[in-house]
């Protein structure tokens, strides 16, 4: 089985060539010299400079950060809280509707909870602003912290943590000396992918922000819809620079980490 | 009492800002359009009572949506754009994640990576590519005339095969993750017994691989379906003004239009046509937890 027939070389080929090429593409041209985004006419850095001195994306990716940064962190608290009171909190009143209320933002189409948020925020006289868009995504984001974080709940041995209760941890010391740096890569992916889905978001961002407050996604759609720029390419080529680094990281990372556990176990058995 | 403080942080935290929004999205699809701020009307007042307020709804909203045939057009051509695109995902997914479960086992961790990197690279980004590869004088059309397949450029973008590439292009990864999970458990031995019990490979890929996948299918293709029923980016940058697809018209109807009474009906509406999905997808994901334990 571990010879490559030639039917899944060619369908691997493809399919790899055709989640790539566009993305090559808009990183080549983002190093063209000319206006004109599909006649290439040398090399040049000129719109990452231009890039630099726009001003108005500049204040938008500020925005982003600061919105990514807060959500996402708020998101990760809440999402914890709620996978551990998922597993571990037993029969309470209204768990299903609870766990609903987990899981129905996770296929919810964006139009919809944005739209929601932004009658809500008017509803309660709420001026649109960073604000609004920190609690939305926090709002989205803490299911997809509290589903990763609760799969890793549920793999892990509980007897562990009532062996702590045994021997004298309050709960909150079981929770935080063997639990959580159990969980702890499970919260840090959490952590990445609130961040990650807060500095994509479009749709839920124009809902809910207001005229004090552009991030950077409705920026780019704005720009976007006029037709293809330079200085968007050089932009994406930036951002896919920084996820890419981002993910070669954190995989060899974890390859590491695995490999070091291995290496413990291994040891452990010899002992 | 700390117990309850604990559960009591997250559900607070839902019900506000997760259940009491679609409470007004459906009280304001009852409502009726006013030239107003906010611009709907009746207002809840205290004053009047509850029984006043309940009277002033309707269901006029909903008529609408059912006489304009602008709405049902848009939510069936979102139904049709879903089951097309949702298919050619899979036909596009499938091979790749059958030749990544066949690969050697040490390539599998990197071509597992190199599946889940556009997922983390932004969404807008990766449908912005496809403007500059579809256009007129973009890179497909330049590359079709250079190697004589054409003499004309195609018009495609702005146009719903744009609206599909896109689709298929930025969901694939949802497709393939489930898929080759499904494949990489599949034991070996089953397809060599019915290669030897005299199947060709065809007919045991047909009987035994597509079977055993089955769960992976039906959830990348639902992972799929279910957001691109809603789906505003793709069809507002790729596609033309003929492409109508229900999340689109939603956007149009609050911020060109600004009837609010209409988009949130029309929000109601597309929450009720995905309820049966939604609930599809959960049963087939309880079968598979159920089969792995």
């Amino acid at each position: 089985m571990n010879r490559m027939s030639w039917f899944n070389a060619v369908s691997l080929t493809l399919g790899f060539a055709f989640l790539y090429i566009p993305m090559v593409i808009l990183v080549i041209f983002s190093f063209n010299e000319s206006k004109l985004v599909t006649v290439w006419a040398g090399f040049s850095t000129k719109w990452y400079g231009e890039l630099l001195q726009n001003e108005a994306f500049l204040n938008a990716a500020w925005v982003t950060i600061k919105v990514a940064v807060f959500s996402s962190t708020m998101a990760t608290v809440l999402g914890t809280i709620a996978a551990y009171v998922l597993v571990r909190g037993g029969r309470f009143m209204g768990r299903t509707l609870f766990s609903g209320m987990i899981y129905a933002p996770l296929v919810m189409p964006e139009v919809i909870t944005g739209l929601s948020l932004l009658l809500l925020f008017i509803g309660i006289g709420l001026d649109r602003g960073v604000f609004t868009i920190v609690l939305a995504h926090t709002t989205f984001a803490m299911c997809y912290v509290s589903v990763v974080v609760s799969s890793r709940l549920v793999t892990f041995d509980r007897s562990l943590e009532e062996a702590a209760l045994d021997l004298g941890c309050s709960p909150a010391e079981a929770f935080r000396l063997v639990t959580l740096p159990i969980i702890a890569p499970a919260v840090i992916s959490g952590w990445l992918l609130a961040f990650t889905l807060s500095l994509d978001d479009l749709v839920i961002a124009s809902f809910t922000s207001g005229p004090s407050a552009t991030t950077l996604p409705i920026k780019i759609f704005s720009a976007v819809r006029l037709g293809v720029s330079p200085e968007i390419n050089a932009l994406s080529t930036i951002m896919i620079s920084i996820v890419t680094v981002g993910v070669i990281t954190a995989s060899l990372v974890t390859k590491h980490q695995v490999a070091r556990q291995k290496r413990e176990e291994q040891a452990a058995e010899r002992a | 009492m700390r117990r309850f403080v604990l559960i009591a942080i997250p559900y607070v935290w839902l019900l506000a800002l997760f259940l009491v929004p679609f409470a007004i999205v459906l009280k304001i699809a009852l409502s009726d359009a006013a030239i107003a701020r906010p611009p709907y009307f009746p207002q809840f007042d205290w004053a009047e009572g509850i029984a006043a307020f309940i009277a002033e709804l309707d269901f006029e909203n909903f008529v609408w949506l059912t006489e304009d045939d602008l709405y049902w057009k848009a939510y069936l051509s979102s139904l049709k754009i879903a089951v097309i695109s949702t298919f050619f995902t899979l036909l596009a997914g499938y091979p790749i994640a059958y030749g990544m479960a066949r690969a050697p086992e040490e390539w599998r961790p990197t071509l597992m990576m190199l599946v889940i990197l556009p997922f983390w690279t932004s969404f807008l980004i990766r449908v912005y590519a496809w403007m500059g590869i579809l256009s007129n004088e973009g890179f497909l059309n330049q590359f079709l005339m250079w190697i004589g397949v054409i003499s004309e450029p195609l018009t495609i973008l702005n146009t719903n095969s744009a609206v599909y590439i896109g689709i298929v292009y930025t969901y694939l990864p949802f497709m393939i993750l489930p898929v080759y999970s499904a494949l990489e458990r599949l034991d070996g031995s089953l397809i060599e017994a019915a290669e030897d019990l005299g199947c060709s490979r065809l007919t045991a890929f047909w009987l035994v691989t597509i079977p055993l996948s089955k769960t992976g299918i039906i959830a990348g293709s639902f992972l799929v379906f279910i957001p691109v029923l809603g789906e505003f980016v793709i069809p507002s940058l790729l596609g033309g003004s003929d492409t109508l697809m229900i999340g689109k018209v939603l956007w149009e109807e609050f911020f060109s239009n600004r009837d609010w009474p209409v988009a949130s009906a029309v929000a109601v509406v597309l929450l009720l046509l995905l309820v049966i999905p939604i609930v599809l997808f959960q049963r087939n994901q309880q079968k598979q937890q159920e089969a792995e334990q």
